[in-house]
């Protein structure tokens, strides 16, 4: 009985306040840089986390066929370009999240806190990783065992960090949630956070492999110095491939994404939103699927429209991201606004109440020793009550001391010296006015 | 509320926040400019048949892979770990920070692109610039706008920084130029331009040392240029040190009416001396060993420079931050995350009513340890921990001699209202008797117990019933 009464205490939803602070800038104009630079964002990570694994893929069947070896090299080098990127196309989501649902993404970091504040060492593990595998080539080139470890190390590292982002972009959803969660884990297994994940593992995919396509086409790039027996259509090929079948692979994802999704924030505008994106893919896969069918002379024709449509989908599906997450929070987020103005309310008669007090206190005329009473409670009592010792002596030691001695009192105020073992050392008033000085000593001195 | 009750919440932003400034200047801001001119005396070396001394600037192009790896790992991520961190520790004033300054981050960021864009060209295409002349002074012209707007990052950011130390004005200006026209602003560029140059010579001085042979040409000569540039640093770093130490006390009087003479803050001023005579010191002999004795030198030797330099820089950030208390955002919010303004609230219902996350919303005879407890975590946590790094046991004890005796409740809770006055660093004491009561009762608990606070993190959370949405709409009905 008692346990099912902590429970039902435990979930209640919490409505904080908010910051009593306006946002910089009209809410639109902040989600959408919030949703654009995100998506630049996060397509430079798709391309480190896909490149790191397809390097891994590739020097693994490297050890059989050299030819792979090289490819590994190459795309290799992209990734330490990609990830840094990556990072500074960070900063900019990261304070707009952080402007526009301030309360819920801290509340949710809080909660995760641990794992959250570990993305920082990991990263820059995983990071300095990539450049030693990156630098290590030449000088590892009979320990290959070694050397891919070293890669290995780091795509571990890099598919478990979309666990701790995607935790708490979910968490923050879910305000009914947070009394619930003790820790990361705990907040890991709510519905989502999965099916997200490899949502997120499946773009990267598909977009390394149109990277692939375009990098290995470029006019610039001396293909035909660097393999000896790859082709540029080989490869092309490849991307393609490696895009397709990740996109079909989507098709399979999405609907689990969509059908995980609590109800809450569900609405037609999101499904509109998710259908028409899903359905723009469309063609660009079938002009992928007719670029890999056809040969070398046809591989390049549709790579641009592939590109436009797919950048397209991909708008569509990052807003469509918002718009869950606007949906998820409106209500709660009105909630929060009627905390705020509450509190901004209580505020607003303390103050009232507290500036009457003040202005009865001070229509009474005070003798010295009252003033004096007044500038002892400001500057004095937390370390001296008048007939025991706290921190320093009592005042009646005080009295007894300075009888007869007001200037001795004044000038000990103003630069105290120690002279007790049992005390630590008096701080100085040296800010006290003359006047102010002449009040307490008075004051102190008709202590008895 | 997250909490680290070993390690203690403030040290985690510390630790990177300090990592991430000596990176940043001693690789970045200082260091490019150092690897630029490097890279040109490369040039001027070589004969009228030869591009580049290749030898001198494969050298230089090694001591550049250093710093561009630390920096695009180390010094980025510590750089997104500051925001990570400060959201996890102090969520409210990073917050409203970002809500006036985000456009003066937005600037910072968009330099901040440009940087990262131009140290990708820059090392990238080192390689392939040895190729002809006119490739080359581009490439040591890309360089120099490297080194103007890694620059320009730190200008904006101490800006930034700068503002959080300039009280009143974040009520009446909120505006970035704010930031700029500070007093403190002139004196801290004066002071960290000329330093990130000292530190950057001598992390270059110790990577060339690493990187030649001893006694080879290369190494007299390659040192000889670092003792020069270091000699050359030293004293404009002594002269900026010497101005933003002025300058503080000013800073600090217009925060605190009372700071000058507080015995906490005159201790770390007194000891900023010393670091100042080591890191700048230390730099000077081995600019002098390097220029006269140049055979001498060896790599450890650069060690201590190196590390009293790191010192050095990081004891000036330290003391930066101690002018900021009692407020995290001047004479607007408290080090404990409380506005100034929500006090008298506070003073009148206790801090727990009015609190979102707390198990108990008011102090009875019964829940003392338990309201106490909340109370520590909503006013007190944020700078110290029941039994780690300043925890509040520690500062008790030291108050009342240092004896390790048994807490008085009764003398801690009579001495909580007023600390703030006895303790101007601190803020005042935010909630009713009651409260700071209830406080010194859980804080005696953990004496005698040992117990530890768990944060957040690790025990989730409870909610106010004041704060459940049923209690609001039954409340605005």
């Amino acid at each position: 009985m008692f346990h099912s009464l902590f429970i039902a205490l435990q979930s209640v939803t919490p409505v904080p306040k908010d910051l009593p602070l306006p946002l910089p800038l009209p809410e639109w104009l902040l989600v959408t840089i919030l949703v654009i630079s995100f998506l630049v964002h996060i397509l430079f990570v798709n391309l480190m986390v896909g490149g790191s694994l397809l390097t891994l893929w590739s020097q693994i069947k490297g050890l059989k066929n050299k030819e792979y070896d090289i490819l590994a090299h190459e795309i290799a080098t992209t990734i330490t370009v990609n990830k840094s990127i990556a990072v500074v196309m960070g900063i900019a989501p990261l304070l707009s999240i952080n402007v526009l649902y301030t309360v819920y993404f801290y509340s949710a970091n809080a909660l995760t806190g641990l794992m959250w504040i570990a993305v920082v060492p990991l990263v820059t593990v995983a990071f300095l990783l990539t450049y030693l595998h990156k630098y290590t080539w030449k000088l590892l080139e009979n320990n290959k065992p070694v050397h891919i470890s070293i890669l290995a190390v780091a795509v571990i590292i890099f598919l478990f960090i979309p666990f701790i982002f995607l935790t708490n972009i979910n968490l923050m959803l879910f305000p009914e949630k947070w009394a619930l969660v003790k820790g990361f884990f705990s907040a890991m297994t709510l519905p989502n956070v999965f099916p997200r994940y490899f949502h997120f593992i499946f773009a990267s995919l598909s977009i390394t492999g149109l990277f692939l396509h375009w990098y290995m086409g470029r006019k610039n790039y001396p293909f035909e110095t660097i393999f000896p027996t790859f082709t540029r259509y080989e490869l092309k090929k490849k991307g393609y491939s490696l895009a397709l079948v990740a996109s079909v692979i989507q098709f399979l994802i999405g609907p689990l994404v969509l059908l995980t999704l609590p109800s809450k924030g569900l609405g037609w505008n999101l499904v509109a939103v998710i259908f028409t994106g899903a359905a723009i893919v469309l063609p660009a896969m079938w002009m992928m699927w007719k670029g890999i069918q056809g040969d070398e002379s046809t591989i390049d024709k549709d790579f641009k429209k592939v590109l436009i449509l797919m950048t397209i989908t991909v708008v569509f599906m990052g807003s469509g991201r918002q718009i869950y997450r606007s949906n998820a929070l409106e209500k709660h987020r009105e909630l929060v606004r009627l905390k705020t103005d509450e509190f901004q309310q209580i505020k607003k008669d303390a103050i009232a109440k507290s500036k009457e007090a003040k202005a009865q206190e001070s229509t009474a005329n005070l003798t010295e020793a009252q003033k004096g009473e007044n500038v002892f409670k400001q500057n004095c009592t937390a370390c001296h009550k008048p007939d025991v010792k706290l921190v320093g002596p009592p005042v009646i030691e005080m009295t007894s001391i300075y009888k007869d001695n007001k200037s001795g009192l004044q000038s000990w105020i103003k630069k105290p010296g120690k002279k007790r073992a049992d005390a630590p050392q008096m701080p100085g008033f040296p800010q006290l006015k003359q006047e102010e000085l002449d009040q307490v000593s008075e004051y102190i001195l008709t202590i008895k | 509320m997250f909490h680290l009750d070993w390690l203690n919440n403030r040290m985690l932003i510390a630790i990177i926040a300090i990592l991430h400034v000596i990176i940043n200047h001693g690789l970045a801001v200082g260091f490019m400019p150092f690897v630029t001119w490097l890279e040109q005396r490369g040039v001027s070396r070589s004969g009228q048949d030869q591009i580049t001394d290749l030898e001198w600037d494969n050298m230089v192009y090694k001591i550049m892979k250093v710093a561009f790896i630390i920096t695009t790992t180390i010094g980025a991520m510590t750089g997104v770990g500051i925001w990570f961190s400060v959201a996890l520790v102090s969520p409210a004033s990073i917050g409203s920070l970002i809500r006036v300054f985000y456009w003066a981050w937005f600037i910072e960021w968009l330099v901040f692109v440009t940087e990262v864009v131009l140290i990708m060209i820059y090392f990238l295409t080192w390689k392939n610039s040895n190729s002809s002349l006119k490739a080359k002074i581009r490439h040591i012209n890309f360089g120099w706008y490297l080194s103007i707007f890694s620059w320009i990052t730190m200008a904006i950011i101490v800006s930034i920084l700068g503002f959080m130390m300039d009280p009143g004005n974040w009520e009446t200006n909120k505006s970035l130029l704010n930031g700029f026209t500070n007093p403190i602003y002139l004196p801290q560029l004066l002071f960290r331009t000329p330093t990130a140059m000292l530190v950057a010579g001598i992390f270059g001085m110790l990577l060339i040392t690493l990187f030649t042979k001893a006694g080879s040409n290369l190494r007299l000569n390659a040192v000889k240029y670092a003792s020069k540039w270091l000699l050359l640093w030293a004293p404009i770093s002594l002269i900026g040190a010497y101005i933003y130490y002025n300058a503080m006390p000013e800073a600090m009087t217009a925060n605190m009416s009372t700071a000058v003479g507080t015995i906490a803050f005159s201790q770390y001023y007194d000891l900023l001396k010393y670091f100042v005579a080591g890191g700048v010191g230390f730099t000077l002999i081995v600019g002098i060993i390097g220029v006269y004795k140049t055979k001498v030198l060896k790599p450890y030797m650069v060690i201590i420079p190196v590390i009293t330099a790191i010192a050095y820089l990081g004891f000036f950030e330290r003391v930066r931050e101690f002018i900021r208390k009692p407020y995290v955002i001047g004479q607007y919010m408290y080090s404990n995350l409380l506005l100034e303004d929500d006090y008298v609230v506070y003073k009148q219902d206790g801090i727990l009513k009015h609190a979102t996350y707390t198990s108990v919303n008011e102090v009875t005879e019964d829940n003392k340890i338990e309201a106490g407890k909340n109370v520590f975590t909503i006013a007190c946590s944020r700078c110290h921990t029941a039994q780690g790094v300043n925890s509040i046991l520690d500062v008790f004890d030291r108050m009342y001699g240092s004896t390790g005796k048994p807490l008085d409740v009764a003398s801690m809770a009579a001495y909580m209202p007023n600390m703030h006055t006895a303790r101007n660093f601190m803020p005042e004491f935010p909630g009713n008797e009651k409260e700071a009561e209830a406080l010194a009762t859980y804080i005696k608990y953990l004496q005698q117990t040992g117990d530890v606070l768990e944060g957040a993190q690790e025990e989730g959370i409870s909610v106010n019933p004041n704060n459940s949405p049923s209690a609001l709409i039954n409340k605005s009905k």
